[in-house]
């Protein structure tokens, strides 16, 4: 907090008081800050740490009376025995697929297209670009019956069964990465240099190898951005696995937990809890590795464009 | 000038099929065919066949017209719906603005160095599966082990029915959205913060200006912008909100606490009235369009000025 | 072997037309300066050449054949960005050799390409570092590299300096010019400094308004400008044009300013100005005609001018003198020792054998044949 020289030699009689009632006040505002973020990441961090404690807990200990915020006996039995279930590591399995594919899925859909709707004018291209946009905010919720319905009629076309197989998502979830991929893909490639590619197409690149010698490699911190919030986003969808897959062989993690761990009247809670951690691992690992290019492409998408 | 007239000449292009697809807008349309596939089969596509859909009767062999929204209108769930989706989104995100703006306060006031570290662990919330974390609020608020109960009971007060109550059922769906919600809010305030030049703040200081008017005079209106655009996308998100319903509450006690996104599932897919489902759900497209218009004027202007 | 013609060449954007009918041809090796003002149409012109503008009409050729619809990679040229346009994450020597690698030249010939154009341009020790590493005139000397180891036919260069600062621009001048010495091809370079394009160019293109008001060697245009624009535009700080009035006083021409001010012409010039007698014109006198009282030198033909100087601007080497005639202003560039002084009459020599006089309508300069 220093002090411009020049608004310093304005203020330069009364500095003296006032910088130490400023940095007295300061002093306090600090402590406050502190203060309060303590108790909002306590509010922030608080389920995530019950998950884990629950998680290390045995059943008994859950459906005793005992302090619920502390474990007494600690151990691994709930963790070994989801992971030594075939049913858990099917559901694993289909979600690390599902978003995986899905991943590059909207990466060879969405960069091409980025590239071409911010550097290569076309008809309607401008149109194109709002309705990516604009297609982005339409949510899942807002399509998933008329997608069932189609999804049942090209069975009774074709015969291909869609519904209630895992990689029915592989179609799915590209409505919900693909636009917004793209239009971070766009604020990314519109902001380097036009020159760039016009140097490259002098050096004599076609625009395939523009795309993929300068623009990829420029926009590299944009593209990981993408490719973390389109792997989170297939990771965390609940919707369309809830309503379009059933058979526990075919479900995806989310679903899996909530609906073959809870039904019944038994709630396993410290299995659901170890699931559930598992299930939020892939996405918290990455971000603990990649939070900056996580938080570059959650700001992209209002701020670019 | 023979070269001149030769020129003009060659200039008339013969476009064979080759030359076509080596035109950069064919090239450029070429690239963005899977994009306009996709949003036209599984986007456009599905919003109008729902719009088809909502007007036939439950086995979809007959068209009536209006018949289900008139059906709706005549039931009380479908009203209560309506109500509880705006004061579900409403409520959500002005709390969700509101604990952003203040974090991203406290985040920005404590020296560079350790922003790094907390802005890390305030967004966990946002980075889980909101499915997996509403889990672990489900568990937090069970009926017979809830934690928070326990802790009420050291302090010899009742337990809360968290979610066997209709109004407290209400607050704790909207709690744990905001839960989720309001670290993105933070996340995006804080960037804009970062944005507002120093020299503002310190030429305020030096006009004496106290830490509120420099909230009111510079930092508001130089965020207006992102507050806006953040808050109505929150807003649309919010609105079609689907996991935190279903899986706290799904829709209990007695449909109280059921949204658009939530009541549609049950009717259109678990009742298997397709077409009810979908007017249900067609019932989001006003607001969303609404927000969505608002929105893209923004985004529009902000692309002519840049 | 490199020639680059363009026949009414016209680039046309929806509404303006941003060149308007270009004429021009550069020969073999010759390096051309396309020099005017902010918006006059020369990126334009130079990106038609390099393929990067589609051409309205017209036709543009090098090195004989017509390129209107070839494509920028196929012209054989190179091109020097003003912001460089080097590729981020590439080091000096990848961004040097992209080209050659996209066209799969073998990595010997390469490698001695890039390190033949390091040794010219004094880059050798900066092959392995990134842009991001290199100060502006560094950055600057491997765009120039980048353009130099395609060999190409023409070598295109769009404000290449104005990104440096006042120092380095004159040092990376002499720099290109050098390197154009050793590397002769054929050179179009675009600036709107008229400095810059004086002291390289072997010809200058005065653009103005999308076409081409005068080609010349640099010290014609200094002399012989054919139009107002260019008298104007030329040299620093820039002709006084002065409204006058020619007459006839027994055999002498008359040139009659404001404030009863009349300067004699010189024999020489009377011929050529005989047929304008009795017109209301235009005199144009370059400030450095317009100095301090002093014996003529060699070939000067001087005529006394009062004056009351209203500002003075010591430059160090000379100083300018602003004063009003009539209700123009005028500038004069003195020798320091004169010592002139606000509000104090003097008066000045104007050397009226590099006078001219323009008509005011159509803006010629009178005496001189209109670029054709
Ligand atoms: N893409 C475009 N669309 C419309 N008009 C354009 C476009 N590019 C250039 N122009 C217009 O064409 C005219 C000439 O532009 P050009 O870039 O050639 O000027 P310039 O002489 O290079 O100027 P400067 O010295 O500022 O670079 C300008 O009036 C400009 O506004
Ligand atoms: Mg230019």
């Amino acid at each position: 907090m220093s002090a411009q020289t020049g608004s310093a030699a304005q203020a330069s009689r009364a500095q003296p008081v006032r910088y130490g009632s400023m940095s007295r006040s300061r002093r306090w505002a600090l402590r406050w800050s502190y203060f309060f973020l303590v108790l909002f990441a306590a509010f922030f961090l608080l389920p995530p740490f019950y998950m884990l404690i629950t998680s290390l807990k045995t059943s008994a200990e859950i459906s005793a009376a005992t302090n619920p915020w502390w474990v007494f006996s600690p151990t691994l039995e709930n963790y070994i025995e989801l992971l030594t279930t075939d049913q858990y590591l099917v559901f694993f399995r289909n979600s690390a697929l599902v978003s995986l594919i899905v991943v590059t899925l909207t990466m060879v859909i969405s960069v091409p297209a980025a590239f071409a709707l911010s550097r290569m004018k076309f008809w309607g291209s401008a149109t194109l670009a709002t309705g990516v946009f604009l297609t982005y905010l339409v949510p899942e919720t807002l399509l998933f019956i008329p997608l069932f319905k189609i999804f049942a009629e090209v069975r009774n076309l074709t015969g291909i069964e869609l519904i209630n197989n895992w990689w029915v998502l592989l179609i799915l979830y590209p409505t919900l990465t693909v636009p917004f991929c793209t239009w971070i893909m766009i604020g990314y490639f519109a902001s380097i240099p036009k020159e760039l590619d016009e140097a490259a197409l002098i050096d004599g690149a076609t625009w395939m190898q523009t795309l993929t010698k300068i623009f990829i490699p420029v926009a590299l911190p944009g593209l990981i951005a993408a490719t973390i919030f389109a792997f989170t986003v297939s990771w965390a969808q609940f919707l369309y696995p809830l309503a379009f897959t059933t058979s526990t062989d075919q479900l995806v993690l989310p679903v899996g937990i909530v609906t073959t761990l809870i039904k019944g009247d038994v709630f396993n809670w410290g299995q659901i809890m170890t699931g559930a951690l598992l299930g939020a691992a892939p996405p918290l690992v990455i971000y603990a590795f990649l939070m900056d290019y996580y938080i570059a492409g959650l700001t992209a998408g209002a701020t670019k464009g | 000038m023979s070269q001149t007239a030769q020129a003009s000449s060659v200039a008339v292009p013969r476009r064979t099929m080759r030359q076509w697809l080596k035109r950069p807008s064919t090239i450029a349309f070429l690239m963005t065919l899977p994009l306009i596939l996709l949003i036209g089969l599984l986007v456009l596509y599905p919003a109008g066949y729902a719009i088809h859909l909502a007007t036939l009767n439950k086995g979809m062999t007959r068209f009536v017209g209006f018949g289900n929204f008139e059906f709706l209108f005549g039931r009380e769930t479908f009203w209560m719906v309506v109500k509880q989706s705006c004061i579900f989104a409403i409520t959500a995100v002005v709390f969700k603005a509101i604990i952003g703006f203040v974090v991203a306060h406290f985040v920005h006031n404590i020296p560079s160095k350790g922003q790094r570290k907390w802005r890390g662990m305030l967004l966990v919330p946002w980075v889980i599966p909101p499915a997996m974390s509403t889990l672990a609020w489900l568990w937090l608020f069970d009926p017979s082990y809830s934690a928070f109960n326990w802790v009420l009971a050291q302090f010899g007060a009742d337990p809360v029915p968290w979610t066997g109550d209709a109004y407290w059922a209400r607050f704790s769906v909207i709690l744990v959205n905001i839960w989720i919600g309001s670290p993105f809010f933070m996340i995006m305030y804080l960037a804009a913060l970062k944005s507002v030049p120093d020299q503002l703040y310190e030429a305020a200081l030096i006009d004496g200006a106290n830490w509120w008017q420099r909230i009111w005079y510079i930092t508001l209106p130089m965020m207006r912008n992102i507050i806006a655009i953040t808050a109505l996308f929150s807003l649309i998100v919010t609105f079609a909100n689907f996991d935190i319903v279903r899986i706290l509450t799904a829709g209990g006690p007695l449909d109280l606490t059921h949204v658009f996104a939530t009541w549609s599932f049950l009717v259109g897919i678990e009742s298997g009235d397709i077409p009810l489902g979908a007017s249900v759900s067609l019932f989001m497209m006003p607001f969303l369009a609404i927000a969505a218009v608002i929105i893209l004027r923004d985004v529009v202007k902000r692309g002519s000025q840049a | 072997m490199a020639e680059v013609s363009l026949h009414k060449v016209v680039k046309r954007y929806e509404g303006v037309e941003a060149v308007r009918g270009i004429d021009l041809t550069i020969g073999d090796k010759e390096f051309v300066v396309l020099v005017g003002p902010s918006g006059c149409g020369k990126s334009t012109t130079l990106r038609m050449i390099a393929g990067l503008e589609e051409i309205t009409d017209g036709a543009i050729q090098i090195d004989g054949t017509v390129v209107n619809d070839v494509p920028p990679k196929d012209r054989d040229i190179a091109m020097v960005f003003q912001n460089y346009a080097l590729y981020p994450h590439m080091t000096v020597s990848e961004n040097m050799s992209f080209g050659l690698r996209l066209k799969r030249f073998p990595k010997d010939e390469i490698r001695r390409r890039v390190d033949e154009a390091a040794r010219i341009l004094n880059i050798e020790d900066l092959l392995e570092r990134k842009p991001r590493q290199l100060s502006g005139g560094q950055r600057q000397r491997v765009a120039m590299g980048r353009a130099i180891v395609r060999n190409p036919k023409v070598f295109l260069f769009d404000e290449p300096l104005s990104n440096l600062d006042a120092k380095l621009r004159v040092q990376m001048r002499t720099e290109i010019k050098r390197v154009h010495q050793q590397v002769p091809v054929t050179t179009v370079y675009v600036t709107h400094d008229q400095v810059e394009a004086m002291t390289l160019a072997d010809r200058v293109v005065v653009m103005n308004d999308g076409v081409i008001e005068q080609v010349g060697a640099p010290n014609e245009l200094y002399h012989s400008p054919r139009t107002r624009f260019v008298a104007g535009f030329i040299g620093s700080p820039s002709m006084n044009f002065l409204r006058c009035k020619l007459d006839r006083e027994g055999e002498d021409l008359m040139v009659r300013l404001a404030d009863g001010v009349a300067l004699t012409l010189p024999a020489e010039s009377r011929e050529r100005y005989r047929e304008h007698v009795g017109r209301e014109l235009v005199l144009g006198l370059r400030p450095e005609h317009l100095t301090e009282t002093r014996p003529p030198r060699n070939g000067e033909v001087v005529a006394p001018f009062p004056a009351v100087p209203d500002v003075v601007e010591p430059m160090g080497m000379d100083t300018l003198v602003y004063f009003r005639v009539g209700r123009e202003e005028v500038c004069a560039r003195m020798d320091p020792s004169a010592n002139p002084r606000v509000g104090e009459p003097i008066t000045l020599a104007a050397n009226l054998a590099r006078m001219h006089l323009l008509d005011p309508g159509s803006g010629l300069v009178l005496g001189t044949r209109p670029t054709g």
